[in-house]
């Protein structure tokens, strides 16, 4: 049996997005920039993926700039706007907890005279909105939140930080890489600026992302060229990507409560029945109902996780120890650090995602192997 | 009505051996690259295989090459990240008047960050001068990027002497080689090149992906960051059908490139031969031989190229009027312009671009449509 629950990594493509792809592949192969009829059928395709991103999250079709995925988008997001605002401030709020591809550029961008503030969370992995207010200085150009974290599934209350930008008249921009399709980001409701996606965590294609940018955001490009996206992303479409990404989309939203609750009911199931079946296992991060329905991150006391994660990969079971970028990395997550893991907890550490191919099934099956492997690693560690 | 497409400069159809090749890595192989176990290895190899592919295709070692985005990102990276790298040893760059926008604006945001650019002019045909190069370094200059072969008009630069100049010198060399992959041999060993940009769509393979070389030892930063992908350098999930696409067609198409040369050269030049013969006042634009096999750029008096592409479009010809990017603006070409033609003659050109699956009864057909259509627009033209 084969049991994939790292669907927070990557997901696997739905048949439904191959089909549409494979037609941009074998038929449409115009480029959307060309005068000719060629073109014209890609610029159409480009318009209507644009329109499917939107459903997503709401707000304006043309606020959809196409990247080369949520990396991309979160660079083109924090370097874009610092450049962009640095006459006005030079100061951006952010959390220990985001994904490298956001503390990495923060950290290049304090080496080029940028102040970075970093909201430590508590030990649900929650970012308190109040902290937000009260780091806000009047050098602040920028705040970037997740949504959702891709380790533990914390929800990020992005609601409530968005009203504060606002009335402080700051860009919000939210990472929403792990949330879209699995809660609701709504930019209007939340009032965010500018949001950052990718299309292989719902199902699409690797290598293809969006940045929503709101009206009022001016960014400076990193990616200079042709002018394609208006002129914010340079570089010939990525068709057949984007396309997948737009069927993708759709079928996320018109999926999303329906989705949202199945992986809940089966993360409560993986729970309940880790819990019950194993001892000293500790829940990293919310609670089972609080968090995103697709993450439960636990750890198995005495057992260092990536033995646990080769044992489980023996029997057909795919799970991860952190993300997957910072996979190999040594010295323990950042993020289950800044939750206060310390030890066997932090070493422990298993990350289950789910997506909606799995079944109850997938989830039984999950319980009884972690059992045996489990009680077998201690007993092995003991001897 | 079938189609004759001649944009190929423009992007290409994806082969379907690529395609194939492709596919097994949406669904069945979907695994991050990153991750530990199988699944994730399993995708991790294939992008390694893809690796091999492409350095082999150029004659470089496999951990010379880096996965982009495309030719775009490519251009960027080289440029950003070098000129970021050595901006404690000079703030110097020489480039030419008719690169592609990738550079070329590139170098703009560079001017605005206190780099200093020199942009190379060219001679009638679009052949930077060597010259011109060895005049232009001066003890600042960190970096030189000449284009390989010119995407409108075709023009292929002598890159192997302007590299041995900018050596001498000991200035880094990048050449955008977007449209000579698959369509002139490169060795970067030989060529001796420190940095060179691909792209897969333009060598039948899928769109949003592309290379760069850079050659060990290089210096240059990063210009995407955040994971360790790509041995830390180009952060963000692979795109892994993407990447296999392209190794696929780097192999298929440096395989038999001679005879893909050859072919493509008779057709060009019949196609160029028929329309001086059959058309008057009409002249090849870039240079007679030393141009890329598929490319023929034509410039005809007292015509607007945008209602050419129009007109052949309606008669079910693909074609361009320059380059993609620059189609859709109502700007002349810079690069015709570089070449010494006014604003009008600019805009009354017409590129046509041969791919592998163009036919010589392709030709004959736009040998037959074209001089009627020219002759249509002649009579009812308003510029005088
Ligand atoms: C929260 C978060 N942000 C950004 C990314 C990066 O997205 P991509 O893999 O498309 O570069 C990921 C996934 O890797 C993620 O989980
Ligand atoms: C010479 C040249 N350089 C760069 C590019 C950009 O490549 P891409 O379309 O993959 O971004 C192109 C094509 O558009 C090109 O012709």
């Amino acid at each position: 049996m084969e049991v994939y629950l790292d669907n927070s990594a990557t997901t696997k493509v739905r048949k439904e997005v191959i089909d549409k792809m494979l037609e941009v592949l074998e038929e449409e192969y115009g480029n959307p920039s060309s005068l000719h009829r060629k073109g014209y059928q890609a610029e159409k395709l480009l318009k209507e993926a644009r329109e499917n991103v939107t459903c997503l999250i709401g707000g304006r079709p043309e606020g959809i700039i196409f990247t080369s995925g949520g990396t991309e988008s979160n660079n083109l997001a924090l370097i874009g706007v610092a450049e962009s605002l640095k006459k006005k401030g030079n100061h951006i709020i952010s959390s220990t907890i985001e994904h490298p591809s956001i503390l990495n550029v923060l950290k290049f961008l304090e080496e080029n005279g940028f102040e970075v503030t970093y909201l430590e969370v508590d030990k649900k992995g929650r970012v308190h909105p109040e902290d937000v207010k009260s780091a806000i200085n009047d050098k602040t150009i920028l705040i970037s939140i997740m949504a959702v974290n891709n380790e533990i599934g914390t929800i990020e209350p992005i609601g409530e930080i968005g009203t504060i930008a606002r009335e402080k008249g700051i860009l919000f921009h939210v990472d929403a890489v792990q949330a879209a399709g699995k809660v609701e980001v709504d930019v209007k409701k939340q009032k965010l600026d500018m949001v950052s996606l990718s299309a292989h965590k719902i199902h699409g294609p690797k290598g293809v992302g969006a940045l929503y940018l709101s009206e009022e955001v001016r960014i400076r490009p990193i990616i200079f060229g042709g002018g394609q996206e208006k002129n914010i992303r340079s570089g010939t479409e990525n068709m057949p990507g984007i396309v997948g990404f737009g069927v993708a989309s759709r079928l996320a939203k018109e999926s999303l409560e329906e989705v949202s609750q199945k992986l809940m009911g089966l993360k409560k199931r993986l729970w309940e029945g880790i819990s019950s079946e194993i001892k000293d296992v500790h829940l990293n991060g919310p609670e089972v109902e609080e968090g995103a329905p697709h993450i439960l991150n636990v750890s198995f006391r005495g057992v260092r996780g990536e033995v646990l994660l080769h044992a489980l990969e023996e029997e057909g079971i795919y799970v991860s120890t952190g993300s997957a970028c910072s996979s190999k990395k040594r010295g323990g997550s950042h993020v289950l650090k800044a939750i206060g893991l310390k030890g066997d907890l932090l070493e422990g550490a298993i990350r289950f995602s789910l997506g909606i191919f799995n079944t109850e099934e997938d989830i039984d099956y999950t319980v009884d192997i972690l059992k045996k492997k489990v009680d077998f690693l201690r007993r092995f560690k003991r001897r | 009505m079938d189609r004759i497409y001649l944009d190929n400069a423009a992007t290409t159809p994806v082969d379907k051996r690529v395609l194939e090749a492709m596919l097994p890595y949406y669904s069945d192989v979907f695994g991050n690259p990153s991750s530990l176990y199988s699944y994730g290895q399993e995708a991790k190899k294939a992008i390694e295989e893809a690796r091999e592919k492409v350095a082999k295709a150029l004659g470089a070692d496999s951990d010379e090459i880096y996965f982009t985005s495309g030719g775009s990102e490519s251009d960027n990276w080289a440029l950003k990240g070098v000129a970021y790298a050595l901006k404690d040893k000079g703030n110097h760059i020489i480039t030419t008047e008719i690169e592609h926008h990738a550079v070329l604006n590139t170098c703009r945001y560079l001017e605005k960050e206190g780099f200093k650019v020199t942009y190379l002019p060219v001679d009638e045909y679009g052949l930077v001068k060597p010259e011109d190069l060895k005049k232009a370094i001066t003890d600042k200059t960190i970096l030189v990027s000449i284009m390989f072969a010119n995407n409108e008009i075709g023009t292929i630069e002598p890159i192997e002497e302007l590299v041995k100049i900018a050596h001498e010198k000991n200035v880094y060399f990048h050449t955008d080689a977007v449209q000579a992959v698959g369509n002139v041999p490169i060795d970067v060993k030989k060529l001796d090149v420190d940095l060179l940009s691909l792209s897969a769509h333009k060598i039948y393979g899928p769109k949003g992906v592309g290379a760069l070389y850079i050659k060990k030892g290089v210096k240059i930063h990063s210009l995407i960051q955040g994971g360790t992908q790509e041995r830390n350098r180009r952060a963000g999930t692979e795109n892994v059908p993407g990447i296999v696409g392209l190794g696929e067609a780097m192999e298929l198409i440096t395989k038999n490139l001679d005879s893909h040369i050859n072919k493509l050269t008779f057709l060009r030049d019949k196609l160029i031969n028929g329309i001086l013969e059959k058309i008057p006042y009409a002249r090849l634009n870039g240079h007679p031989t030393k141009r890329l096999p598929g490319n023929v750029n034509v410039s005809f008096e007292f015509i607007d190229g945008e209602s050419l592409i129009l007109n052949l479009d309606m008669a079910g010809i693909c074609a361009s009027s320059g380059s993609a990017c620059t189609s859709g603006s109502l700007e002349p070409s810079h690069v015709l312009l570089a070449i010494g033609h006014s604003k009008e003659l600019a805009r009354g050109s017409l590129r046509l671009t041969i791919g592998k699956d163009n036919t010589e009864e392709d030709i004959d057909k736009v040998l037959e449509v074209l001089p009627q259509i020219i002759k249509r627009l002649r009579s009812i033209s308003q510029i005088v």
